[in-house]
């Protein structure tokens, strides 16, 4: 009887611990979202979203940053996702599974730890220097590229794993060729899952300052890029400048305060739209 | 009829890296009779079934040593295509693996990647196949629907009719009612000695009613090595070797 009762409050502990570990997690996380959006929601208005910035920053909108961020992540998914997709289809499909594909996966996957600056400064030496890109939109954007690489190969050779075998099998044995039966009968159920982490990983890139700041990304513009050689404003950088460089920084801080708010929701955005992908797959599995 | 060989394998040997998994078999499977494939777990005969149609190529690190000949052509020889073979081989595995298509998709899915067919000769083919596969009077109203909603039974014969479906000569079973319930296999059975008209069949199971009652041919395999191969009747009757009579009669296994 006592054992089990001392069972019953070990357990109590157990959980009482886990919980609070959860709810502080959150705590942050909404401290945070209240103070951006306390702060910046003011800031937010048609004006904001679709003007040029006026008056050295201090005045006007944020249209240039926004157009920038969503040009640049449009060159990085051209970039990441056909790459990363079937370099991921080499590694889980025609790869000869020995140590050197080991060791590539598992290069792959640090990849993915290493840290943005050093992105931005590798992009500056080989886009812009070697290459001879310039400071651009293709620069910052094959940046970004790079940096979302590794997240789409281990996403899609992932999405690809949960692949039973039984249908490669059951289609070679039709009398399909390797490329057939992966192209029939593994991507298109392996597609969504594979899009999905590529999604994840362009939100990530989008709100990334790093590997742009060198590659491309510009002080202020009060026009919209004209071609892929042009430079543009970014929101994480423009959030930066307002946050940290900007002369007037109280005057400015709402506004910086609006730029954070529109970054996150349009990350979230990009979040909601990768969640969304899975729901609507797990729906139509069967396996 | 008179009995004509359709597959011979001689001194077969098969390695899963240094593993030895086959070692020596020589059968013989007779053109247009079932041959079954008995023995306890792990005696190496799905690795024998799966080397009729090299569907052991897709597994790292696999060597075969000796001959298959079917229809007296080497099939490991470097001139034989291999999607051909597997045309020519078709297959039904262990668990049903109807694929996340419709039924009619399933069965037209051999046809759709082998050739520019015709839609109405896809669909003449798909109806065939059906009919042979005894599966048509219970999805001719619902061809549209995804297999997986078909129950077990259904679904395995699907499997089978997709195979019949690009009109191979030879049809390897590997334990094909093991994960369906005796209903089922009754009729996977009947259907097996129908086919047999038609078709070369393999069949490899571990339920021996199972192969007394369809097969024409028995080999009885342990841990690698063919220990008897010979008509049906005088394997379950009158066998040669010690170690099958125990097997049959219940010993092990």
């Amino acid at each position: 009887m006592k054992k089990s009762r001392k069972k019953k409050l070990i357990q109590f502990i157990g959980f009482l611990a886990l919980r609070i570990c959860l709810y502080t997690v959150l705590a942050i996380l909404l401290v945070f979202l209240y103070d951006i959006v306390k702060n910046g929601g003011g800031a937010i208005s048609w004006e904001f979203i679709s003007q040029p910035p006026r008056r050295g920053m201090t005045e006007g909108g944020i249209f240039p940053a926004i157009m920038g961020t969503f040009i640049v992540t449009i060159v990085t998914a051209v970039l990441a996702i056909p790459l990363g997709m079937f370099a991921a289809i080499y590694l889980n499909e025609y790869a000869k599974q020995g140590r050197l594909t080991r060791l590539i996966r598992l290069s792959i996957r640090n990849l993915s730890g290493v840290p943005s600056i050093v992105y931005g400064l590798f992009g500056v030496i080989l886009f812009v220097n070697i290459l001879k890109f310039g400071t651009s939109i293709l620069s910052a954007g094959l940046t970004l590229g790079l940096l979302t690489l590794p997240w789409t190969i281990t996403a899609s050779e992932e999405a690809l794993k949960t692949i039973p075998n039984s249908y490669r099998e059951g289609s070679l044995a039709l009398g399909a060729t390797k490329w057939q039966a992966i192209r029939t009968n593994v991507l298109p159920y392996a597609i969504p899952g594979m899009l999905t982490g590529t999604v994840l990983g362009l939100a990530r890139a989008a709100g990334e300052t790093a590997p742009i700041l060198f590659t491309g990304a510009a002080f202020y513009l009060p026009y919209l890029p004209k071609s892929l050689s042009d430079q543009f404003m970014a929101l994480p950088y423009h959030l930066y400048i307002m946050a940290t460089q900007h002369h007037a920084i109280e005057q400015v801080r709402p506004l910086a305060y609006g730029t954070a708010l529109v970054l996150i929701v349009l990350v979230l955005g990009l979040n909601m739209t990768a969640i969304l992908i899975r729901y609507r797959m797990r729906r139509k599995r069967r396996w | 009829m008179e009995i004509q060989p359709k597959i011979e394998t001689k001194n077969l040997n098969f390695y899963y890296g240094s593993k030895q998994a086959l070692r020596n078999i020589n059968v013989i499977c007779a053109d247009r009779h079932v041959t079954a494939i008995i023995g306890p777990s792990g005696c190496g005969k799905s690795t024998f079934i799966r080397t009729l149609n090299r569907m052991n190529d897709v597994i790292a690190g696999t060597r075969t040593e000796g001959e298959i000949l079917i229809d007296g052509i080497n099939i490991n020889s470097s001139a034989v295509d291999v999607v051909g073979l597997r045309k020519n081989v078709g297959m039904v595995f262990q668990k049903p693996n109807p694929f996340p298509k419709s039924i009619f998709d399933n069965v037209a899915y051999g046809l759709r990647i082998n050739d520019g067919k015709r839609r109405s000769e896809i669909e003449d083919t798909v109806e065939k196949s059906l009919i042979e596969a005894a599966l048509w009077d219970e999805v001719r109203d619902r061809l549209k629907e995804n297999a997986f909603a078909l129950s077990g039974g259904q679904q395995q014969r699907l499997c089978i009719a997709r195979a019949l479906a690009v009109e191979p000569e030879v049809i390897l079973f590997d334990e094909p009612c093991s994960a369906i319930d005796p209903i089922a296999t009754a009729k996977i059975e009947d259907l097996i000695m129908k086919m047999k008209k038609d078709y070369t069949v393999v069949i490899v199971t571990h339920n021996m009613q199972q192969a007394a009652r369809v097969s024409d041919f028995t080999a009885f395999m342990m841990l690698g090595d063919l220990i008897e191969f010979d008509k049906t009747d005088k394997i379950f009757t009158n066998p040669a070797n010690k170690l099958t009579e125990d097997y049959i009669t219940g010993r092990f296994g």
